[in-house]
């Protein structure tokens, strides 16, 4: 009989990154959409982030989900990497990675951890300061301090405005999911074992779409808010 | 044609290995890759060294006996072949020739280019069979209809021939394209049913226990592999051990 590892299959492990990159993924468009607003109405985007910000479906079910699968789907990247490394203890003195895969598909860590350190970028702009007003201070109201408006859509313009250094970051980092989401979004499909004849080149092409349209969306949010104000 | 080749040279399993520079002269581009060794180690031996081991057998194709990881791909740059059938005419006079073992902490050097891929076997033995009585009653073989569709695809997974080209290319030395082949192989035949459910659960058991790595869907292997052996058996294999843990 086989002997039976304790803990995770290497397949579960696959399993569990392809279902919180899909949750992550659907995370990124309803952050795409939201985001998208505030280039078009700048009041509806301060009702839209309020709401966010302050309903609690989304604060504690929703956003408790997505630190999970954040801290998951990086965790867990990094370990596998780990793992798959010790899989080869002596290294090809010549290895010729590009004959057979994307770059994209050999350097998830690489874009990954890129992706990784435009988050600590992000929690330092905006997701540490939000809780601390919400949380530490206990202002919920979101208004901005002696005014009578909301503050998000300030904050973000503030975070744009006059700030080509961010606004470059934020190109690289957006540049980086491209290259992340262009093998992760078809890979996912395949590690819970969906891969068909029929649909597969459909999921491939739907793949590079939201590789490049979601990715360029954020972008076009912080250049229009660069170029605007 | 004259050629450089830096080979693997290792004593044995316990002994650390190096690359070494090699001259051979006057290669034909007709012979096969495995040739041109056989004419190395006629060199070797003739001035008193240690000649090049390496694993070959059938030389035709279909054994899965030869491994070499040659200029930085598993059997080396023609797709769809295995080493015995590289033939010298895809290499051009004065290159210089990378030939390595295929290297995974689950396929340890025994010596130079031999490894040991006895972690497959044992894979094989922990659910690669069915139950069947063989007590000579053999029953007729349209006996259990199966539809054509299906016989094909696990007729081209059974197509594998274990010759670990799939891990020696993967950057994480993982074995599911092999794995994936051995598991589709049966769960697409109404045969293969009866130990389905264990099946996929021991052979991917096993498999971690030896220490492959895990699959990132590079499909690295399925281009590399001298078979031809689709992706789609690794996402069968997910969905049989996925559906089979829940159970």
């Amino acid at each position: 009989m086989a002997s039976k590892k304790q803990g995770l299959s290497s397949i579960g492990r696959k399993a569990i990154m392809a279902l919180t990159g899909f949750f992550l993924m659907f995370f990124l468009l309803q952050h795409l959409s939201i985001n998208m607003i505030s280039i078009v109405d700048g009041d509806l985007f301060n009702e839209v982030s309020h709401f966010m910000g302050t309903n609690p479906l989304v604060q504690f079910v929703l956003q408790p989900v997505l630190i999970f699968s954040v801290i998951f789907h990086f965790a867990w990247g990094m370990y596998l990497e780990y793992q798959n490394n010790q899989a080869r203890e002596v290294k090809y003195a010549m290895y010729k990675g590009s004959a057979n895969a994307s770059w994209m598909s050999r350097n998830m860590i690489v874009s990954g951890l890129a992706v990784l350190a435009f988050l600590a970028l992000h929690f330092y702009d905006f997701w540490i300061p939000e809780i601390n007003v919400k949380y530490v201070q206990g202002d919920m109201s979101g208004m901005l301090p002696g005014a009578d408006e909301f503050r998000y859509y300030e904050e973000l313009v503030h975070k744009f405005a006059g700030q080509p250094i961010r606004v470059a970051l934020y190109v690289i980092s957006f540049v980086m999911l491209s290259l992340h989401l262009l093998h992760g979004f078809q890979s996912a499909f395949q590690s819970v074992g969906y891969n068909s004849t029929k649909y597969t080149p459909l999921i491939k092409k739907l793949g590079n779409i939201f590789a490049i349209a979601v990715p360029a969306g954020f972008v076009l949010v912080a250049l229009v808010h660069f170029f605007n104000h | 044609m004259n050629l450089t080749l830096k080979i693997w040279r290792q004593k044995s399993a316990n002994d650390k290995g190096k690359m070494v520079d090699y001259k051979v002269a006057g290669i034909s581009e007709h012979m096969s890759f495995l040739e041109m060794m056989d004419v190395l180690n006629e060199q070797l031996i003739n001035s008193g060294e240690e000649p090049v081991s390496f694993d070959h057998d059938c030389r035709e194709g279909i054994c899965g006996s030869c491994s070499m990881f040659i200029n930085g791909e598993a059997h080396g740059p023609v797709k769809g072949t295995t080493t015995c059938q590289l033939h010298m005419r895809s290499f051009n006079d004065g290159d210089t020739i990378y030939i390595e073992p295929f290297r995974a902490k689950a396929f340890p050097v025994i010596k130079d280019l031999v490894v040991n891929r006895s972690s497959f076997d044992r894979i094989q033995h922990s659910g690669g069979f069915i139950s069947v009585n063989t007590s000579g009653n053999t029953q007729d073989a349209n006996a259990t209809p199966i539809p054509k569709h299906d016989a094909d695809l696990a007729m081209d997974a059974a197509a594998c021939i274990g010759c670990g080209a799939c891990v020696a290319t993967c950057k994480n030395s993982s074995a599911m394209l092999f794995v994936g082949a051995k598991v589709s192989q049966y769960a697409l035949l109404p045969q293969g049913q009866v130990e389905a459910k264990e099946r996929a659960q021991n052979m991917v058991a096993q498999m971690d226990a030896e220490g492959f790595g895990n699959c990132t869907n590079t499909g690295a292997c399925e281009v590399e592999c001298p078979k031809g052996i689709s992706l789609s058996n690794i996402a069968r294999m997910n969905r049989e051990f996925l559906s089979g843990a829940i159970k």
